[in-house]
């Protein structure tokens, strides 16, 4: 137990600082706090529309994600694979499901701090108004845990391929997917050839539903519940997909 | 004890291991020799738990790899053909990184980092970049990687590949260093290498293990060992050559050779009859002296001790 904690931290910690060494961090930070600004400001009029609530704000979030992490998770193991680091890490004393855990904390961990340092927008909100900052906190949380399930996907999309810009594309087709679960265009393709209750089941998968309650202030259980789902799910088929990788 | 059983692996319908069987102790150091494409990276890959076999397994200390990935691992250094680094670290992070995912922490995980640094004279760039290194520094960072932890057994692949001599001879006096308490394998196709470095040898070749030898016995397979080695300047002698070595007592056959430029010294080689070490030296004694008094001038007379590239050559071209 000791030795696995070790493990991760280490992997974890190379991961993490790994983000600051080149440009990628920085520019992710930057792009993500310039984009939130602006369609929260100019698309949906945050400051026009007079009143202190950070919906608009929050609701942008899973557009933003559905770039902004894949573009963060694409290299985790694509580019092990490409330099061939990964013979380095696999030939080490470490399982796999370490090595996804640990990746995917650095990655999380470095979208959840883009998402904090939005804070600036709930200052202006809270300087121009009374916000409900039980809303406020139970947004953020919602946030984090969404893109804690997007960046699951987008590190088992980086798994499945040496090339950075296939896993980019796969993990926003599947984000796509989970996030419009639940509205026409997807339903449509599946009430064309599948029964009701797949439909049903379908639309239940919607990221947007889950996380609409959340920015309402309304911390659902099942809402948490369903998204830690999502990032143990895809955190299992990761590793099954690195121990396959040897065969 | 490494002991590889059967390995074999195949990728589609290519064999890349066909059942590669051998055993390794400590104190040893077994050459892998082989051609390109032979299999050696991928029996190596597979002792190291990199890849599965498709059969077979191998057991260190009696721990199956495949069972038990991670205690095998913890007795096992390895440098990779590739060796595949973390360019965006400086050397001492990297074997930081190394050294805490193996458990090392502290003032520990310090010591072991600056003892490995100081074996492989690494010390002048550990504070720079990997992609900043040249070949031979990032292969050293390589090494000192495998090391770090003081491993009971070493896998190298091709660990003097692209180093200059002096680097080459480095590397090789280091690994024979420790091969006192640890057993050692070493992929190479610089078959010199071999006969300075390893204890044991094995050929590959298409996938198959053909020899498990030492580099002693595999050069008396060449045909030519323990033949009579001569350079000699025939051109003032006063009778014909061919007859006088065919006068000499002793010779079975002999070939005479063109001379390498610039050089007025003619290769032959002589074939004895018996090739017993006495009775090459008394046949030695009488072709110097028959030569010598009809005038021809000897630049060197010596045994062949047998070429290895030439056996290698023999065993895996097909």
């Amino acid at each position: 137990m000791n030795r696995s904690l070790n493990v991760i931290k280490a992997i974890f910690k190379r991961e993490f600082l790994s983000y600051f060494n080149s440009s990628i961090a920085y520019v992710v930070l930057i792009i993500f706090i310039v984009m939130q600004g602006f369609f929260t400001f100019y698309v949906s009029g945050l400051y026009e529309s007079n009143q202190a609530d950070l919906s608009p704000f929050f609701s942008w979030h899973p557009w933003i994600f559905l770039f902004l992490v894949p573009s963060v998770t694409m290299k985790l193991f694509s580019d092990e694979k490409r330099t061939g680091t990964i013979e380095l890490l696999m030939t080490l004393p470490v399982t796999a499901a370490e090595i996804v855990t640990a990746k995917f904390l650095a990655a999380w961990l470095f979208t959840s701090i883009s998402i904090v340092l939005t804070f600036p927008v709930v200052l202006t909100v809270m300087y121009l108004g009374n916000p409900d900052m039980g809303a406020v906190i139970s947004g953020y949380f919602g946030s984090i845990i969404l893109a804690g399930a997007f960046t699951s996907i987008g590190i088992f999309a980086s798994s499945i391929t040496k090339s950075q810009v296939i896993s980019f594309l796969t993990a926003v087709c599947i984000c796509i997917f989970l996030i419009l679960a639940g509205h026409t265009p997807v339903t449509e393709v599946f009430s064309s050839f599948s029964p009701d209750w797949i439909v049903n089941l379908v639309s239940e998968m919607s990221f947007l539903t889950h996380f609409k309650a959340m920015t309402k202030g309304v911390l659902d259980f099942r809402d948490i519940f369903y998204y830690f789902s999502v990032i143990i799910f895809m955190l299992t088929a990761n590793t099954v997909i690195i121990n396959t990788g040897r065969n | 004890m490494i002991e590889a059983k059967s390995l074999t692996r195949s990728f589609g319908l290519i064999k890349a291991a066909d059942s590669v069987s051998f055993k390794v102790e400590k104190g040893d150091i077994l050459g892998f020799l082989g051609p390109n494409g032979a299999g050696k990276s991928t029996t190596m890959r597979m002792l190291t738990g990199y890849i599965t076999p498709s059969s077979g397994d191998t057991f260190i200390d009696g721990d199956s790899v495949s069972r038990n990935p991670l205690k095998t691992k913890t007795k096992t250094g390895y440098l990779s053909e590739t060796s595949p680094l973390y360019s965006d670290m400086t050397v001492t992070e990297f074997l930081d990184f190394c050294a805490e995912t193996r458990g090392f922490k502290g003032r520990q995980k310090k010591l072991k980092r600056d003892e490995a640094i100081e074996k492989c004279f690494i010390k002048d760039v550990a504070s720079q970049q990997i992609h900043t290194l040249s070949k031979g520094y990032r292969q050293r960072v390589s090494f000192a990687q495998s090391i770090l932890h003081d491993p009971q057994y070493l896998i190298l692949d091709e660990p003097t590949d692209g180093l200059d001599p002096n680097q080459k001879n480095e590397v090789r006096e280091m690994i024979k260093s420790m091969s006192h308490e640890k057993g050692i394998i070493l992929s190479t196709h610089i078959l010199e290498e071999a006969i300075a470095v390893c204890s044991r040898a094995v050929i590959i070749s298409n996938g198959r293990l053909i020899e498990d030898s030492t580099p002693e016995e595999l050069m008396k397979k060449d045909p030519d060992y323990g033949c009579i080695n001569l350079k000699i300047d025939y051109s003032r002698c006063e009778k014909n050559i061919s007859e006088l070595i065919k006068a000499t007592e002793g010779v079975k056959d002999f070939k005479l050779e063109t001379a390498e430029k610039q050089s007025r010294y003619s290769p032959v080689k002589i074939y004895p009859d018996i090739k017993s070490p006495t009775s090459v030296s008394q046949l030695m004694g009488r072709l110097e002296k028959n030569l010598s008094s009809s005038g021809c001038e000897i630049n060197s007379i010596a045994v062949d001790q047998g070429d290895l590239t030439k056996v290698f050559q023999l065993l895996t071209s097909n």
